[in-house]
């Protein structure tokens, strides 16, 4: 049964390939458009921010430091964005064995 | 119900209301919860119908569920790596639950549950969650190594680690905020260019023609709302694809 099928996919690939039909490989894992990539940045920096800021003002609120925890953190959420950011335009090296 | 005197009303459709008469509304039973058991209802009739004919060669029913098992499992795989296989069932039920939601939304009287943030975002920590946990129980301790890489200068400690906890926790924020602010923003377009082809309509004897070009561009979002629906749902299905993938191998 499954050799049946294995020679029926193996005779079906050469006949797509005699047809010319599957030459076009595209890129797995890539996103299909660069408008989702360009939204994708915009995201991340956004939300890295909204959790630098929200951390630096709940600590000054509870450490009754403002506003030097919320200014540290800020800064640290922007850099946080900016990494998400080079990451995601970084090709992630796939399976990397451990 | 659009146009209220000469004001655009595009945010009205995003209120929740009870449905269901005086139980619905004694249990706070909103259209959002229904349209989630509509959603997982067609889920599992398309899963269920689908696979019982278990033809060699698919009929339509069989091909859509088994191209839509045959996408998730690849998506997987592909991200994952082999071992990730037993984390299919969670991706499988997250993806279709989103692009059914996504879906549904597009369909007139019917409300998009994926356009509020309280929704997207227990999905987010859901996935959250799930990673850290995978994280924590596969790796023990060398999870916290996950914050600061090998081979960095240890005099960068102090910034490497604080900035990497920060991109950590921001995860789930970026995944919910992509998810909920394209489906808001779809939305209200949608609905903005519907209230212009009301408005234009009763401009007097030009007004039909030029209700035509708002109708037009309409027609034209619904086409991309509907590649938004499936995108979105994508992106947040090959996220946590790539979230577990680093949480299995920790690089």
């Amino acid at each position: 049964m499954v050799d049946e099928r294995k020679t029926f996919e193996t005779r079906l690939r050469a006949a797509r390939d005699r047809q010319g039909l599957d030459k076009s490989e595209a890129p797995k894992g890539a996103l299909p458009s660069t408008w989702g990539f360009g939204l994708r940045a915009g995201v991340e920096v956004v939300s890295a921010l909204i959790v630098g800021v929200g951390l630096g003002l709940m600590l000054d609120r509870w450490l009754g430091t403002w506003p030097w925890l919320f200014l540290l953190m800020f800064c640290l959420g922007a850099a946080a964005g900016v990494m998400n950011v080079y990451r995601l335009f970084t090709p992630r090296s796939g399976a990397r064995k451990d | 119900m659009a146009v209220e005197g000469n004001s655009i009303d595009a945010l009205s459709q995003f209120e929740l209301g009870t449905v269901g008469g005086a139980i619905g509304a004694s249990v706070g039973f909103t259209q959002s919860n229904l349209h989630m058991l509509i959603a997982g209802a067609l889920i599992v009739a398309m899963m269920v119908l689908g696979m019982r004919p278990r033809a060699i060669v698919p009929g339509r029913f069989q091909s859509l569920a088994e191209s839509a098992y045959g996408f998730i499992d690849d998506m997987v795989v592909a991200q994952v790596g082999p071992e990730g296989r037993r984390f299919f069932p969670f991706v499988f039920t997250l993806f279709m639950f989103i692009l059914f939601g996504n879906m549904l939304g597009l369909f007139p009287y019917a409300f998009t549950y994926t356009s509020h943030i309280s929704m997207t975002f227990t999905l987010a920590a859901i996935v959250f969650v799930l990673i850290t946990v995978v994280a924590i129980v596969l790796h023990g301790t060398h999870f916290f190594g996950y914050f600061f890489p090998q081979g960095a200068p240890l005099w960068l400690a102090p910034i490497i680690i604080p900035v990497e906890i920060v991109s950590y926790i921001s995860r789930p924020i970026s995944l919910s905020i992509r998810l909920f602010a394209n489906m808001v923003a779809g939305h209200v377009m949608l609905k903005v260019f519907a209230t212009f082809v009301v408005m234009l309509a009763g401009l007097g004897a030009v007004g039909p023609f030029l209700s035509i070009m708002p109708l037009t561009i309409n027609v034209v979002l619904v086409g991309f709302e509907v590649l938004v629906a499936f995108l979105q749902a994508y992106v947040f299905a090959i996220l946590t694809c790539i979230y577990l993938h680093d949480a299995v191998h920790l690089h």
